[in-house]
Protein backbone atom coordinates (compact mmCIF):
# COMPACT_ATOMS: atom_id res chain seq x y z
CA UNK A 1 0.00 0.00 0.00
CA UNK A 2 1.41 3.54 -0.86
CA UNK A 3 1.30 5.84 1.93
CA UNK A 4 0.85 9.51 0.81
CA UNK A 5 3.16 11.11 2.79
CA UNK A 6 2.53 14.13 1.68
CA UNK A 7 -1.02 14.07 2.51
CA UNK A 8 -0.94 16.65 5.01
CA UNK A 9 1.22 19.05 3.63
CA UNK A 10 -1.94 20.57 2.39
CA UNK A 11 -4.28 23.39 4.14
CA UNK A 12 -7.08 21.63 3.04
CA UNK A 13 -6.51 18.23 5.24
CA UNK A 14 -3.97 19.85 7.71
CA UNK A 15 -7.18 22.42 8.79
CA UNK A 16 -8.97 19.25 10.74
CA UNK A 17 -6.06 17.32 11.51
CA UNK A 18 -5.01 20.15 13.65
CA UNK A 19 -8.43 20.95 15.15
CA UNK A 20 -8.28 17.22 16.29
CA UNK A 21 -4.55 17.42 17.92
CA UNK A 22 -5.37 20.40 19.72
CA UNK A 23 -7.16 19.01 22.59
CA UNK A 24 -4.67 16.27 22.96
CA UNK A 25 -1.87 18.51 23.30
CA UNK A 26 -3.77 21.50 25.40
CA UNK A 27 -5.32 18.79 28.17
CA UNK A 28 -2.16 16.78 28.14
CA UNK A 29 -0.08 20.16 28.64
CA UNK A 30 -2.04 21.39 31.61
CA UNK A 31 -2.34 17.70 33.37
CA UNK A 32 1.72 17.64 32.99
CA UNK A 33 2.13 21.63 34.57
CA UNK A 34 0.02 20.54 37.29
CA UNK A 35 1.84 17.71 37.84
CA UNK A 36 5.24 19.32 37.28
CA UNK A 37 4.52 22.09 39.19
CA UNK A 38 3.27 20.20 41.80
CA UNK A 39 6.47 18.09 41.97
CA UNK A 40 8.48 21.39 41.97
CA UNK A 41 6.78 23.46 44.75
CA UNK A 42 5.92 20.57 47.20
CA UNK A 43 8.11 16.81 46.71
CA UNK A 44 11.56 18.94 45.43
CA UNK A 45 13.38 19.96 48.35
CA UNK A 46 15.07 22.94 49.20
CA UNK A 47 18.63 23.65 47.22
CA UNK A 48 21.95 23.12 49.56
CA UNK A 49 23.37 26.91 48.32
CA UNK A 50 19.98 28.63 46.80
CA UNK A 51 17.54 27.77 49.08
CA UNK A 52 14.19 28.25 48.00
CA UNK A 53 15.00 30.64 45.18
CA UNK A 54 15.91 28.23 42.77
CA UNK A 55 12.37 26.82 42.36
CA UNK A 56 12.67 29.08 38.99
CA UNK A 57 14.17 27.24 37.30
CA UNK A 58 11.09 24.77 36.59
CA UNK A 59 9.77 26.97 34.33
CA UNK A 60 13.16 29.38 33.79
CA UNK A 61 14.92 26.35 32.09
CA UNK A 62 12.45 25.24 29.90
CA UNK A 63 11.51 28.01 28.52
CA UNK A 64 15.23 28.75 27.32
CA UNK A 65 15.74 25.06 26.22
CA UNK A 66 12.31 25.79 23.81
CA UNK A 67 12.76 29.86 23.06
CA UNK A 68 15.89 27.87 21.28
CA UNK A 69 14.82 24.71 19.87
CA UNK A 70 11.73 26.67 18.48
CA UNK A 71 13.80 29.23 16.55
CA UNK A 72 15.33 26.23 15.12
CA UNK A 73 12.07 24.99 13.72
CA UNK A 74 10.71 27.81 12.67
CA UNK A 75 13.65 28.24 10.44
CA UNK A 76 13.68 25.42 9.42
CA UNK A 77 9.78 25.21 8.10
CA UNK A 78 10.60 28.75 6.66
CA UNK A 79 13.42 26.94 4.70
CA UNK A 80 11.12 24.63 3.57
CA UNK A 81 8.74 27.09 2.45
CA UNK A 82 11.39 29.00 0.68
CA UNK A 83 12.81 26.14 -0.89
CA UNK A 84 9.51 23.84 -1.44
CA UNK A 85 7.32 26.62 -1.88
CA UNK A 86 5.01 24.66 0.49
CA UNK A 87 2.09 27.06 1.40
CA UNK A 88 1.97 25.07 5.01
CA UNK A 89 5.64 25.47 6.00
CA UNK A 90 5.74 28.75 5.79
CA UNK A 91 1.97 29.47 7.63
CA UNK A 92 3.94 27.27 10.88
CA UNK A 93 6.92 29.28 10.95
CA UNK A 94 4.61 32.78 10.95
CA UNK A 95 2.61 30.77 13.90
CA UNK A 96 5.91 29.95 15.37
CA UNK A 97 7.09 32.68 16.17
CA UNK A 98 5.22 34.77 18.81
CA UNK A 99 5.59 31.69 20.91
CA UNK A 100 9.27 31.66 20.45
CA UNK A 101 9.11 35.58 21.18
CA UNK A 102 7.15 34.54 24.28
CA UNK A 103 9.48 31.87 25.69
CA UNK A 104 12.22 33.84 24.83
CA UNK A 105 11.10 36.78 26.91
CA UNK A 106 9.39 34.48 29.98
CA UNK A 107 12.99 33.40 29.88
CA UNK A 108 14.65 36.68 30.66
CA UNK A 109 12.16 37.63 32.89
CA UNK A 110 12.40 34.46 35.03
CA UNK A 111 16.43 34.66 35.15
CA UNK A 112 16.11 38.30 36.27
CA UNK A 113 13.49 37.45 39.19
CA UNK A 114 15.97 34.74 40.23
CA UNK A 115 19.15 37.29 39.58
CA UNK A 116 17.85 39.59 42.01
CA UNK A 117 18.54 37.11 44.81
CA UNK A 118 20.83 35.13 43.75
CA UNK A 119 23.48 37.48 41.95
CA UNK A 120 22.25 40.44 43.74
CA UNK A 121 21.29 42.42 40.02
CA UNK A 122 17.95 41.83 37.91
CA UNK A 123 20.37 42.45 34.95
CA UNK A 124 24.24 41.34 34.39
CA UNK A 125 25.65 41.08 30.82
CA UNK A 126 26.54 37.93 30.72
CA UNK A 127 27.10 35.96 27.44
CA UNK A 128 23.70 33.46 28.07
CA UNK A 129 21.34 36.45 29.34
CA UNK A 130 22.57 38.72 26.42
CA UNK A 131 22.41 35.74 23.74
CA UNK A 132 18.86 34.80 24.86
CA UNK A 133 18.23 38.76 24.40
CA UNK A 134 19.77 38.81 20.86
CA UNK A 135 17.69 35.37 20.57
CA UNK A 136 14.54 37.78 21.20
CA UNK A 137 15.81 40.65 18.71
CA UNK A 138 16.01 38.24 16.09
CA UNK A 139 12.17 36.53 17.00
CA UNK A 140 10.86 40.19 16.95
CA UNK A 141 12.73 41.26 13.66
CA UNK A 142 11.28 38.03 12.12
CA UNK A 143 7.54 38.90 13.02
CA UNK A 144 8.57 42.83 12.45
CA UNK A 145 9.65 42.23 8.47
CA UNK A 146 6.76 39.69 7.88
CA UNK A 147 3.81 42.05 9.29
CA UNK A 148 5.64 44.71 7.30
CA UNK A 149 4.82 43.26 3.88
CA UNK A 150 1.36 43.05 2.56
CA UNK A 151 1.91 40.84 0.33
CA UNK A 152 1.63 37.08 2.45
CA UNK A 153 3.83 35.46 -0.64
CA UNK A 154 6.72 38.00 -0.76
CA UNK A 155 6.43 38.21 3.55
CA UNK A 156 6.92 34.40 3.37
CA UNK A 157 9.91 34.44 1.53
CA UNK A 158 11.61 37.42 2.78
CA UNK A 159 11.28 36.69 6.46
CA UNK A 160 12.69 32.72 6.06
CA UNK A 161 15.56 34.02 4.46
CA UNK A 162 15.90 36.68 7.37
CA UNK A 163 15.21 33.49 9.51
CA UNK A 164 17.66 31.41 7.70
CA UNK A 165 20.27 33.72 8.22
CA UNK A 166 19.63 33.97 11.70
CA UNK A 167 20.24 30.65 12.53
CA UNK A 168 23.59 30.68 10.42
CA UNK A 169 24.30 33.42 12.56
CA UNK A 170 23.04 32.04 16.15
CA UNK A 171 26.46 30.16 16.77
CA UNK A 172 28.39 33.13 15.57
CA UNK A 173 26.97 35.58 18.47
CA UNK A 174 27.01 32.89 20.90
CA UNK A 175 30.53 32.05 20.86
CA UNK A 176 31.38 35.89 20.60
CA UNK A 177 29.13 36.46 22.89
CA UNK A 178 31.07 33.57 25.44
CA UNK A 179 33.76 34.77 25.37
CA UNK A 180 32.85 38.46 26.04
CA UNK A 181 32.00 37.85 29.18
CA UNK A 182 30.37 34.55 31.07
CA UNK A 183 29.03 35.01 34.77
CA UNK A 184 26.29 32.40 33.98
CA UNK A 185 26.58 28.89 35.98
CA UNK A 186 27.01 26.47 33.29
CA UNK A 187 24.57 23.23 32.76
CA UNK A 188 23.86 20.91 35.78
CA UNK A 189 22.39 18.23 33.46
CA UNK A 190 25.22 17.01 31.20
CA UNK A 191 25.26 13.84 29.17
CA UNK A 192 27.74 12.49 31.84
CA UNK A 193 24.91 12.56 34.70
CA UNK A 194 23.92 15.03 37.24
CA UNK A 195 24.34 16.01 40.78
CA UNK A 196 20.66 17.13 40.92
CA UNK A 197 18.46 15.45 43.41
CA UNK A 198 15.82 13.36 41.26
CA UNK A 199 12.44 15.02 41.94
CA UNK A 200 14.25 18.16 40.52
CA UNK A 201 14.76 16.29 37.59
CA UNK A 202 11.69 15.01 37.63
CA UNK A 203 9.84 18.51 38.09
CA UNK A 204 11.89 20.08 35.61
CA UNK A 205 11.36 17.10 32.67
CA UNK A 206 7.77 17.18 33.49
CA UNK A 207 8.00 20.99 33.40
CA UNK A 208 9.99 20.38 29.93
CA UNK A 209 7.53 18.27 28.28
CA UNK A 210 4.29 20.45 29.86
CA UNK A 211 5.88 23.45 28.02
CA UNK A 212 6.74 21.47 25.14
CA UNK A 213 3.27 20.25 24.58
CA UNK A 214 1.47 23.93 25.32
CA UNK A 215 3.80 25.16 22.50
CA UNK A 216 2.64 22.40 19.95
CA UNK A 217 -0.90 23.01 20.85
CA UNK A 218 -0.64 27.21 20.80
CA UNK A 219 0.99 26.95 17.32
CA UNK A 220 -1.46 24.41 16.02
CA UNK A 221 -4.14 26.86 17.42
CA UNK A 222 -2.54 29.75 15.69
CA UNK A 223 -1.87 27.86 12.54
CA UNK A 224 -5.70 27.32 12.05
CA UNK A 225 -6.29 30.93 11.86
CA UNK A 226 -3.79 31.94 9.61
CA UNK A 227 -5.32 28.61 7.20
CA UNK A 228 -8.60 30.52 8.01
CA UNK A 229 -7.16 34.03 6.73
CA UNK A 230 -5.07 33.56 3.91
CA UNK A 231 -7.63 30.95 2.49
CA UNK A 232 -10.32 33.03 3.13
CA UNK A 233 -11.52 32.90 -0.69
CA UNK A 234 -11.81 29.40 -1.02
CA UNK A 235 -14.25 27.23 -1.48
CA UNK A 236 -13.59 24.40 1.26
CA UNK A 237 -13.40 27.80 3.36
CA UNK A 238 -16.55 28.38 3.22
CA UNK A 239 -18.00 25.29 3.44
CA UNK A 240 -16.28 24.75 6.53
CA UNK A 241 -19.19 24.24 9.54
CA UNK A 242 -17.76 26.79 12.03
CA UNK A 243 -17.59 29.16 9.09
CA UNK A 244 -20.98 28.97 8.27
CA UNK B 1 27.17 42.34 -26.99
CA UNK B 2 30.47 42.69 -25.25
CA UNK B 3 31.24 39.90 -23.31
CA UNK B 4 32.24 41.45 -19.78
CA UNK B 5 34.96 39.15 -17.11
CA UNK B 6 33.18 39.45 -13.72
CA UNK B 7 36.07 41.51 -12.74
CA UNK B 8 35.60 44.01 -15.06
CA UNK B 9 32.03 43.83 -14.47
CA UNK B 10 32.40 44.36 -10.77
CA UNK B 11 35.01 47.11 -11.62
CA UNK B 12 32.30 48.30 -13.76
CA UNK B 13 29.61 48.67 -11.10
CA UNK B 14 31.97 49.97 -8.21
CA UNK B 15 32.75 52.67 -10.40
CA UNK B 16 28.89 53.43 -12.12
CA UNK B 17 28.31 53.77 -7.97
CA UNK B 18 31.19 55.82 -6.93
CA UNK B 19 30.34 58.29 -9.76
CA UNK B 20 26.53 58.40 -8.58
CA UNK B 21 27.86 58.84 -5.30
CA UNK B 22 29.73 61.70 -6.29
CA UNK B 23 27.33 63.41 -8.32
CA UNK B 24 25.45 63.39 -4.62
CA UNK B 25 28.07 64.55 -2.04
CA UNK B 26 25.88 65.50 0.76
CA UNK B 27 24.74 62.08 0.99
CA UNK B 28 28.26 61.13 1.97
CA UNK B 29 28.51 63.96 4.07
CA UNK B 30 25.81 63.23 5.79
CA UNK B 31 27.05 60.06 7.01
CA UNK B 32 30.34 61.51 8.34
CA UNK B 33 28.74 64.49 9.95
CA UNK B 34 26.54 61.91 11.76
CA UNK B 35 29.20 59.73 12.71
CA UNK B 36 31.37 62.89 14.18
CA UNK B 37 28.39 64.28 15.91
CA UNK B 38 26.94 61.35 17.46
CA UNK B 39 30.74 60.30 18.92
CA UNK B 40 30.73 64.22 20.33
CA UNK B 41 27.71 64.28 22.22
CA UNK B 42 28.62 61.25 24.15
CA UNK B 43 31.09 63.11 26.21
CA UNK B 44 29.16 65.48 26.66
CA UNK B 45 26.23 63.26 27.96
CA UNK B 46 28.74 61.12 30.66
CA UNK B 47 31.37 64.07 31.34
CA UNK B 48 34.56 65.31 30.52
CA UNK B 49 36.22 62.15 32.48
CA UNK B 50 39.36 61.92 30.50
CA UNK B 51 39.91 58.26 32.37
CA UNK B 52 36.29 57.22 31.59
CA UNK B 53 36.04 58.59 28.06
CA UNK B 54 39.52 56.72 26.98
CA UNK B 55 37.99 53.21 28.03
CA UNK B 56 34.65 54.20 26.57
CA UNK B 57 35.86 55.74 23.23
CA UNK B 58 36.25 52.01 21.43
CA UNK B 59 32.47 50.84 21.69
CA UNK B 60 31.32 54.97 21.27
CA UNK B 61 33.54 54.69 17.92
CA UNK B 62 32.13 51.52 16.85
CA UNK B 63 28.30 52.08 17.97
CA UNK B 64 28.65 55.33 16.30
CA UNK B 65 29.29 53.58 13.19
CA UNK B 66 27.06 50.81 13.16
CA UNK B 67 24.37 53.79 13.35
CA UNK B 68 25.96 55.40 11.18
CA UNK B 69 26.01 52.95 8.36
CA UNK B 70 22.52 51.77 9.15
CA UNK B 71 21.32 55.09 8.30
CA UNK B 72 22.95 55.17 5.00
CA UNK B 73 22.40 51.59 3.88
CA UNK B 74 18.66 52.56 2.75
CA UNK B 75 20.34 54.32 0.08
CA UNK B 76 21.69 51.06 -1.30
CA UNK B 77 18.93 50.06 -3.40
CA UNK B 78 16.40 52.66 -2.82
CA UNK B 79 17.87 54.96 -5.68
CA UNK B 80 17.83 52.13 -8.25
CA UNK B 81 14.99 50.90 -7.22
CA UNK B 82 12.87 53.36 -8.28
CA UNK B 83 14.11 54.10 -11.59
CA UNK B 84 14.09 50.92 -12.45
CA UNK B 85 17.78 49.96 -13.17
CA UNK B 86 17.59 47.51 -10.42
CA UNK B 87 14.99 45.73 -12.52
CA UNK B 88 17.35 45.75 -15.58
CA UNK B 89 20.28 44.40 -13.23
CA UNK B 90 18.02 41.49 -12.30
CA UNK B 91 17.39 40.67 -15.62
CA UNK B 92 20.70 41.39 -16.99
CA UNK B 93 22.41 37.81 -18.36
CA UNK B 94 25.22 38.78 -15.89
CA UNK B 95 26.03 37.33 -12.49
CA UNK B 96 23.58 39.52 -9.58
CA UNK B 97 25.86 38.46 -7.48
CA UNK B 98 28.97 39.90 -8.30
CA UNK B 99 26.76 43.36 -9.60
CA UNK B 100 25.18 43.03 -6.16
CA UNK B 101 28.87 42.64 -4.44
CA UNK B 102 29.96 45.64 -6.28
CA UNK B 103 27.42 48.36 -5.06
CA UNK B 104 28.48 46.68 -1.46
CA UNK B 105 31.77 47.46 -1.92
CA UNK B 106 30.96 50.76 -3.13
CA UNK B 107 29.07 51.44 -0.65
CA UNK B 108 31.30 50.46 1.63
CA UNK B 109 33.84 53.00 -0.18
CA UNK B 110 31.07 56.02 0.49
CA UNK B 111 30.03 55.31 4.01
CA UNK B 112 32.20 52.77 5.51
CA UNK B 113 35.79 54.52 4.48
CA UNK B 114 35.55 57.91 5.67
CA UNK B 115 34.48 56.99 8.83
CA UNK B 116 37.51 54.99 9.35
CA UNK B 117 39.77 57.87 7.85
CA UNK B 118 37.75 60.11 10.10
CA UNK B 119 38.80 57.53 13.63
CA UNK B 120 42.23 59.33 14.58
CA UNK B 121 40.70 62.91 14.84
CA UNK B 122 37.73 61.65 17.38
CA UNK B 123 39.96 58.71 19.07
CA UNK B 124 42.38 62.09 19.95
CA UNK B 125 39.25 64.11 20.95
CA UNK B 126 39.04 60.71 23.45
CA UNK B 127 42.67 60.90 24.53
CA UNK B 128 42.88 57.98 22.91
CA UNK B 129 47.03 56.37 22.85
CA UNK B 130 48.37 56.10 19.54
CA UNK B 131 48.36 52.11 19.63
CA UNK B 132 44.90 52.26 20.58
CA UNK B 133 43.89 54.16 17.55
CA UNK B 134 45.80 52.42 15.00
CA UNK B 135 43.96 49.25 16.15
CA UNK B 136 40.81 51.28 16.21
CA UNK B 137 41.30 52.22 12.72
CA UNK B 138 42.54 48.43 11.74
CA UNK B 139 39.26 46.96 13.17
CA UNK B 140 37.04 49.43 11.82
CA UNK B 141 38.67 48.64 8.30
CA UNK B 142 38.22 45.01 8.75
CA UNK B 143 34.76 45.44 10.23
CA UNK B 144 33.07 48.04 8.59
CA UNK B 145 32.58 45.88 5.29
CA UNK B 146 31.00 43.34 7.02
CA UNK B 147 28.22 45.97 8.31
CA UNK B 148 27.88 47.00 4.25
CA UNK B 149 27.73 43.37 3.49
CA UNK B 150 25.43 42.26 6.04
CA UNK B 151 23.51 45.41 6.11
CA UNK B 152 23.02 44.77 2.01
CA UNK B 153 20.89 41.64 2.86
CA UNK B 154 18.40 43.99 5.31
CA UNK B 155 18.50 46.47 2.84
CA UNK B 156 17.24 43.88 -0.09
CA UNK B 157 14.87 41.97 2.08
CA UNK B 158 13.06 46.15 3.19
CA UNK B 159 13.19 47.02 -0.35
CA UNK B 160 10.42 49.39 -1.21
CA UNK B 161 8.58 48.61 2.28
CA UNK B 162 6.83 51.54 4.44
CA UNK B 163 9.31 52.35 7.67
CA UNK B 164 11.30 50.70 6.42
CA UNK B 165 14.55 52.37 7.84
CA UNK B 166 13.64 51.39 11.20
CA UNK B 167 12.74 48.42 10.24
CA UNK B 168 16.00 47.69 8.37
CA UNK B 169 17.98 48.72 11.72
CA UNK B 170 15.93 46.12 13.40
CA UNK B 171 16.97 43.30 11.22
CA UNK B 172 20.49 44.22 10.97
CA UNK B 173 21.86 45.49 14.25
CA UNK B 174 21.18 41.69 16.14
CA UNK B 175 23.30 40.25 13.29
CA UNK B 176 25.92 42.50 13.87
CA UNK B 177 26.89 42.28 17.36
CA UNK B 178 29.58 39.77 17.07
CA UNK B 179 31.54 42.53 15.03
CA UNK B 180 31.12 44.77 17.26
CA UNK B 181 32.54 42.33 19.62
CA UNK B 182 35.48 41.70 18.11
CA UNK B 183 36.10 45.63 17.20
CA UNK B 184 35.64 46.62 20.50
CA UNK B 185 37.62 43.56 21.72
CA UNK B 186 40.87 44.29 20.17
CA UNK B 187 41.16 48.35 20.95
CA UNK B 188 40.68 47.09 24.43
CA UNK B 189 43.11 44.28 24.17
CA UNK B 190 46.01 46.53 22.92
CA UNK B 191 45.26 49.21 26.03
CA UNK B 192 45.18 46.53 28.19
CA UNK B 193 49.13 44.80 26.97
CA UNK B 194 47.16 41.93 25.37
CA UNK B 195 47.78 40.59 21.96
CA UNK B 196 45.00 42.04 19.58
CA UNK B 197 45.89 39.42 16.63
CA UNK B 198 43.23 36.97 17.79
CA UNK B 199 40.28 39.77 18.18
CA UNK B 200 41.40 40.39 14.38
CA UNK B 201 41.90 37.06 12.79
CA UNK B 202 38.17 36.51 13.89
CA UNK B 203 36.93 39.65 12.51
CA UNK B 204 39.42 38.69 9.41
CA UNK B 205 37.27 35.27 9.08
CA UNK B 206 33.93 37.06 9.50
CA UNK B 207 34.97 39.34 6.65
CA UNK B 208 35.95 36.41 4.67
CA UNK B 209 32.78 34.50 5.76
CA UNK B 210 30.64 37.59 4.54
CA UNK B 211 32.61 38.33 1.51
CA UNK B 212 31.60 34.69 0.37
CA UNK B 213 28.07 34.39 1.33
CA UNK B 214 26.53 37.68 1.70
CA UNK B 215 26.43 38.60 -2.26
CA UNK B 216 24.41 35.30 -3.17
CA UNK B 217 22.44 35.68 -0.37
CA UNK B 218 21.52 39.69 -1.19
CA UNK B 219 20.83 38.65 -4.63
CA UNK B 220 18.19 36.34 -3.58
CA UNK B 221 16.48 38.62 -1.24
CA UNK B 222 15.99 41.06 -4.11
CA UNK B 223 14.38 38.95 -6.01
CA UNK B 224 12.73 37.80 -3.15
CA UNK B 225 11.72 41.56 -2.94
CA UNK B 226 11.46 41.87 -6.52
CA UNK B 227 8.80 39.36 -8.09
Amino acid sequence: MAINWFKYSAPTTFYPLAGRLIPWFAISSAILFAVGLYIGFVVAPADATQGEFYRIIFIHVPSSIISMFLYLIMAGYAALGLIFNTRLSSMMASAIAPTGALFAFISLWTGALWGKPMWGAWWVWDARLTSELILLFLYLGFIALHASIDDPRRADRAAALLAIIGSVNVPIIYFSVKWWNTLHQGSTIKYSGTSMHIAMQQAMFTMLAACWLYAVAVALARVRSIILEREKNTKWITELAEVK
Amino acid sequence: MKKLSLLSLLLLVVRRDLVLAMRRRADVLTTLFFFVMVVSLFPLGVGPEMDMLRKMAPGVLWVAALLASMLSLGRLFSADYLDGTLEQMLLAPQSLSVLVLGKMVSHWMVSGLPLVLMTPVLGLQFDMSVDAIGVLMLSLFLGTPILSMVGAIGAALTLGLRGGGVLLSLLVLPLCIPVLIFGTGAVQAVTSGLNVSSHLSLMGALLILALAFTPWVTAQALRISME
